[in-house]
């Protein structure tokens, strides 16, 4: 970048920071003050409208949470959905993408506008609801995952990074007596690690944040998501008392419980952001290369 | 040349047609097939049966019946929509969201790249785009549900702001029209704008800085190099964002919207993603609802493509 050392230049560098941080803050400041919330007493919150830190510090809403069923049952729930969705969507990612890799295999072009044409254009949401319905799945865990087993994008920008990798190494592998799934399972797999690691955490939070699916196939209160939960708890005119069972109202901190599921629901996908943001941004600039 | 008249005719060898030879090529690629053949079934499964599934849009559907044997009633259910009253509040309500996308959300992320790219701290510059990043990666569970507390008639700081301005007693604005549509833009700045500026940054950093060297010589100072090397050096980037833009016009973004919908506020706050699941879940219209969204996904792909032959026509790439 031009140096520039003109008054009217330093203004501009002086004035591009403030605002720049002032962007930063906004970005925070609501997070924080969530955070801040969750260790408030009931009184404080109601009666400071905006805190970064609370006068007193009290864990009586995480206590109360992690000793009512209802949370430690969606938080399960939602960890056990996000393990088991996620090994089944990287699984199934990098076994179509590995064959759609291959140029010369007959019938791969006609699989792959298959696939892009879904990026295009969709059943949309009854159809597939009924196609959900249809095959039983309705209440059902799997419901949460299979409707959204593979993401076209993933796979293709997993497809074009497995076209890069050096053919000669698999034409050996080849020569001396490897079968296709051995060059995918010894050479293919151990050179992607990185990339199915990034996936890995793409798809774990895009079903650790689902609200849709949940909303469109669970109706059972027993199955809920975090996600859900955290609507239940904040909507409009909630009824949080019904929501965690609680018949003595007067027992259990209301508004404290909006701040701490919003924190809990929250805290993992903060937990891995460095990790997410080490590799997103190649990620999204691979998907933009046309073949 | 003459030599090669001379030759013996050589024999050549049989060649298998080329149905054997594809044939041969697909048995010993088995294992290959093998390995697509899950990935394909669930394509087939939730996403092709999914649009064998929009026949229902042209029957009356009847879930004990199947696609098969529901009658057919030809286009009854587009009659009803294109006629019928929610036609006209639906198309308003998303097409005014979709403008104030346009307008506010879409050029965002450029001016914000544009201004990290005039900074000279680097650390300064990767540490605020970590955080302006993290947005990207919430719920719009969260962000829904931190701006109900934000905006609570109780405690909310922003109500507070407002409050202060307008006057009168505390009111539930994030439940009131008025508030609706500044709302869902603010959420949208706040959670996309930083996520948006990475394929720009990613184009400014392509820009070839001899480009640069030669207008300084030139005589150019900073704002002549911004309007004649920066700005043109990402045109091709903004044009693409913006066919995607385009393209999803009429996508309102489901859970958003579903999401920021009160009782009071329905009827600015109704598009067609949101009408469908009314329609379809909660009323169990599934013809109509599917009719609706079939509109709607016909519509976008025409915008997708009708927005790319835009592009090419301005001389851009485009994006196929």
């Amino acid at each position: 970048m031009a140096r520039d050392e003109s008054v009217g230049g330093r203004v501009f560098d002086v004035l591009n920071v403030v605002l720049l941080l002032g962007l930063a803050l906004i970005t925070l400041l609501p997070l924080l003050y969530v955070a801040a919330g969750s260790f408030a007493s009931e009184g404080e919150i109601a009666a400071r409208p905006f805190f970064l830190w609370p006068k007193h510090i009290v864990t009586d809403t995480y206590d109360y949470i992690f000793g009512t069923g209802v949370f430690v049952r969606a938080l399960a729930t939602t960890v056990g959905v996000t393990l088991v969705g996620t090994a089944v969507q990287v699984g199934l990612t990098l076994t179509m993408a590995y064959p759609l890799s291959k140029r010369r295999l007959p019938g791969r072009a006609l699989v792959l506008n298959l696939v892009i044409f879904t990026l295009v254009f969709s059943g949309g949401m009854i159809p597939t609801y009924l196609v959900v319905r249809n095959l039983g799945l309705l209440d059902s865990y799997w419901a949460l995952i299979l409707p959204l087993a593979i993401n076209p994008f993933y796979l293709i920008i997993v497809k074009t990074f497995f076209q890069q990798l050096p053919e000669a190494l698999e034409e050996a592998a080849m020569i001396d007596g490897c079968t296709e799934l051995g060059v995918f399972r010894r050479i293919v797999l151990p050179l992607s690690k990185p990339i199915i690691a990034t996936f890995s955490l793409f798809y774990a939070v895009g079903i650790w944040n689902d609200y849709m699916s949940p909303l469109l196939y669970i109706n059972d209160s027993q199955k809920w998501t975090l996600q859900v939960l955290v609507r239940q708890l904040t909507a409009p005119n909630a009824d949080s008392a019904n929501v965690v069972q609680q018949l003595d109202s007067t027992l259990f901190p209301e508004q404290g419980l909006k701040f701490a599921i919003i924190v809990i629901a929250t805290l993992p996908i903060l937990l891995v952001y460095p990790f997410l943001q080490k590799h997103f941004a190649k990620g999204v600039l691979i998907g933009s290369v046309k073949e | 040349m003459a030599t090669d008249l001379e030759r013996p005719p050589v024999v050549q060898p049989e060649i298998a047609p080329p149905a054997a030879v594809k044939a041969r090529r697909v048995i010993r690629h088995g294992w290959l097939y093998l390995m697509l053949l899950p990935g394909l079934a669930y394509f087939l499964i939730f996403r092709y049966w999914p649009m064998y599934g929009l026949s229902i849009a042209f029957q009356d559907y009847l879930p004990f019946l199947g696609y098969a044997d529901s009658p057919w009633v030809g286009l009854k259910h587009f009659e009803e929509l294109f006629t019928g009253s929610d036609f006209t509040r639906l198309m308003t309500n998303t097409l005014i969201l979709a403008l104030l996308t346009v307008v506010f959300v879409f050029p965002a992320p450029i001016i914000v790249a544009l201004l990290l790219n005039e900074l000279r701290q680097r650390t300064l510059k990767n540490s605020i785009q970590s955080i302006i990043y993290i947005p990207h990666f919430l719920s719009w569970t969260i962000v829904a549900s931190v701006s109900y507390l934000l905006f609570s008639a109780d405690f909310g700081v922003i109500a507070g702001f407002i409050n202060d301005i307008v006057g009168g007693p505390r009111a539930d604005y994030v439940a009131q029209e008025a508030w609706f549509r500044p709302i869902v833009v603010l959420q949208l700045l706040w959670k996309q704008t930083g996520w948006g500026t990475i394929i720009y940054l990613a184009a400014l950093a392509g820009v070839d800085t001899q480009l640069y060297e030669a207008a300084r010589v030139d005589g150019a100072g900073r704002w002549r190099q911004f309007w004649h090397v920066t700005l043109p050096g990402i045109r091709p980037a903004i044009v693409i964002m913006g066919i995607l833009t385009c393209g999803h016009l009429l996508d309102s973004g489901f859970e958003q919207i579903w999401l920021m919908t009160t009782s009071l506020n329905r009827s600015v706050a109704d598009v067609f993603d949101t009408y469908v699941y009314y329609i379809g879940i909660t009323q169990g219209s599934y013809s109509y609802s599917t009719a609706v969204g079939l509109f709607k996904g016909v519509v976008g792909v025409l915008l997708i493509y009708g927005s790319n032959l835009l592009a090419k026509r301005f001389d851009e790439r485009g994006l196929f």
